[in-house]
């Protein structure tokens, strides 16, 4: 079995009838992903891709019994989207929209886990299992390959180059999930590590991990203590200059703590096999898992 | 979004902390109604002010006029002070450190409390900082302040009022969707009161739509970031002269860490995002023309966009704009083969890795 969306996952997507909700529903869908249900207030009784739309999550989680939430609303109404989602008894939430502001991340997180939800973002590319063919999320389909690699990254572009390079080296994936660039996260890695240590389909774990907090010294400790399995990883932004801001909140230097150095220390420590390109991550798998 | 000192402090008052009484002035005699010992203090968004002469005590007009005037015309760290903070001067009795920032592995608030206010808190030993999390649901209860409280040796009075203060700055801190809320030094007067000296404060760019009562100031962008902030493209300036245009945060910066392992530097960063729009490749290559990069380092990979549009677009645009700089492609993704023609039809050179991309560009910006 590989983690957090399998063969089991009924997918419901709000924000289903937008032009992303459309598009990637039919990508989903033909990625062999089960989408049960569309929600968007207003437009129950719309199908797209001849999956049924809902005018709330109640309703399409007692209608098609899904399990499985994408959030593709727009910022400011993401919030009130997962709340909903988390009430109507969904237990996998995916959140894709970005530029939500981190207090809202920050409240529906700790909902998420009080309601012992995994919840994966947010701005974040969504989760890939392609031997169970479930995809839960905007990760291009094309590059992905039934395997035992699981690929758990903060970045989203850096993630397909890197799961890309693997595939074509023939190394395929057992779970890619994308964990998001924001500065709260539902899921970081060192809950990513955990389902992959339990997976038995997962045999090796790559993180690609980016400057900014301390997410890789967190999780290169829990490495030690607990992971047996062998861990490799890139980390972009080695050479930004503090302060700056890259891209997204999460690449910010600040005080010393969370840059590339510290990072690529720990991970030394935790005997985590580390790249200089994003392409050698594939040169490290052949070679030592 | 950084806030200035000012903006700060007008915060603080609206949530009852005390500050200094005081006032913003632009020009030299505004100083009129003043009362003397006072402090000038200028506004600026970057650290290290007081050491590079913007702050000074003026004890008579004389000496307030020309102290201004000194400051008005200063440049701290490449940003012009514009405005400046006039304000009392306060006896203090004791500086303390206060903050509330959010702990990204706890995924809550970290409130932060030291008796050694006043200085550079990074110099100051973890013991004599103390800290409590905040958790969301429950915000900040009496156990909290009493645990930071107990270790500070203040008279009840102070414990009261300081008491006051820790909650309402945790208030202000998640009305206001604040990254950051520093006041240091904290102090406690000579008559016992607790003032606020200084203020930091960030607020969550992503938040600021609900916050239209503060105001946008984004002094420390460039001319060519505040355009690109404008037209929605994330552009920024560097110290190198390659430039860099790929798409996703961290592809970018991949693409500069691989600059740097050939002894290339970047110049400019600029993340096209998920787009393939044609008007926003062009209006990305315009901003990166304006930049005067030696060599362009164009790195994508195609995942749900798809190469061949974006490489349309680029080729339109270098015909149209005329790009007179070499420009370096890597392209990886779907439709990469149709992609890399149109890129070399359009005169292009097209790299099979990001390895090569990078050592060919850093080679370019070398000579």
């Amino acid at each position: 079995m590989p983690i957090f969306v399998d063969k089991k996952t009924k997918v419901m997507v709000q924000g289903a009838t937008g032009h992303q909700g459309q598009f990637h529903i039919g990508e989903m869908l033909q990625f062999g992903t089960q989408v049960v249900a569309g929600v968007t207030p207003g437009k129950g009784g719309e199908t797209v891709h001849d999956v049924p739309v809902f005018n709330n999550a109640k309703d399409a989680v007692t209608e098609t019994e899904a399990n499985t939430t994408l959030i593709l609303v727009p910022a400011r109404f993401a919030k009130d989207a997962v709340f909903e989602a988390l009430d109507a008894g969904i237990k996998t939430v995916v959140v894709i929209t970005e530029n939500i502001p981190f207090h809202d991340a920050m409240e529906f997180v700790h909902y998420a886990k009080y309601n012992d939800a995994v919840l994966v973002g947010p701005n974040c590319p969504g989760i890939a299992s392609p031997g169970s063919k479930a995809k839960v999320g905007i990760l291009p389909s094309g590059i992905f390959l039934k395997g035992h690699v699981g690929v758990a990254s903060r970045s989203g572009t850096l993630t397909y180059e890197i799961v890309n390079s693997l595939s074509e080296r023939d190394i395929g994936q057992s779970t890619c999930v994308g964990l998001g660039g924001d500065p709260i996260i539902g899921t970081s890695f060192i809950e990513a590590l955990d389902a992959f240590e339990k997976d038995k389909e997962t045999k090796a774990v790559v993180l690609v991990g980016e400057i900014g907090g301390t997410a890789e010294e967190d999780a290169a400790d829990y490495i030690t203590k607990q992971i047996s399995k062998p861990v490799f990883a890139f980390i972009a932004g080695r050479t930004a200059p503090p302060g700056k801001r890259m891209g997204h909140a999460g690449a910010i230097i600040t005080r010393g703590k969370g840059t590339a150095a510290s990072k690529i220390e720990a991970f030394k420590k935790a005997d985590v096999k580390l790249a200089r390109f994003p392409t050698e991550i594939a040169d490290l798998v052949e070679k030592y898992g | 979004m950084k806030l200035f000192e000012y903006q700060g402090k007008q915060l603080f008052e609206k949530y009852g902390i005390s500050v200094p009484k005081g006032r913003m002035i632009e020009k030299e005699d505004d100083l009129s109604d003043f009362v003397f010992p006072c402090i000038l203090k200028a506004q600026v968004l970057i650290g290290g002010r007081g050491k590079a002469g913007g702050i000074k005590s003026v004890d008579t007009m004389k000496d307030a006029k020309e102290k201004l005037s000194q400051i008005l015309c200063m440049s701290i760290k490449g940003f012009p002070v514009k405005k400046v903070l006039v304000e009392e001067k306060v006896g203090i009795k004791k500086e303390l450190y206060l903050s509330i920032t959010l702990d990204r592995s706890r995924r809550m608030p970290l409130l932060m409390m030291s008796g050694e206010g006043g200085m550079d808190i990074e110099s100051v030993s973890d013991d004599l900082i103390f800290k409590e999390w905040i958790h969301p649901f429950i915000g900040i209860q009496p156990f909290h302040v009493k645990n930071i409280l107990s270790k500070l040796k203040l008279s009840k009075d102070e414990e009261k009022e300081l008491g006051q203060v820790i909650s309402k700055i945790y208030k202000l801190f998640r009305n206001y969707d604040c990254e950051l809320v520093e006041i240091n030094p904290l102090i406690i007067s000579n008559e016992g009161k607790i003032i606020a000296l200084d203020s930091k404060v960030i607020i969550d760019d992503d938040a600021l739509y609900r916050h239209s009562d503060i105001i946008v100031e984004n002094e420390e962008l460039t001319s060519l970031e505040k355009e690109a902030k404008e037209k929605g493209i994330a552009f920024i300036q560097l110290e190198g002269n390659i430039g860099v245009i790929a798409n996703g945060a961290g592809l970018t910066m991949a693409t500069l860490d691989a600059l740097t392992h050939y002894k290339g530097k970047a110049g400019v960063f600029l993340d096209l995002g998920g787009t393939d729009d044609p008007e926003k490749v062009k209006q990305a290559f315009q901003l990166m023309k304006k930049a005067k990069p030696k060599v362009i380092l164009l790195n994508l990979f195609g995942g749900i966009t798809k190469c061949d549009t974006v490489a349309k677009g680029v080729s339109a645009v270098i015909s149209s704009e005329g790009i007179n700089c070499p420009i370096i492609t890597r392209i990886k993704g779907c439709n990469e083969g149709i992609a890399k023609d149109i890129l070399k039809d359009a005169g292009l050179f097209t790299a099979e890795s990001l390895q090569d991309a990078a050592k060919k560009s850093s080679e370019i910006a070398g000579r």
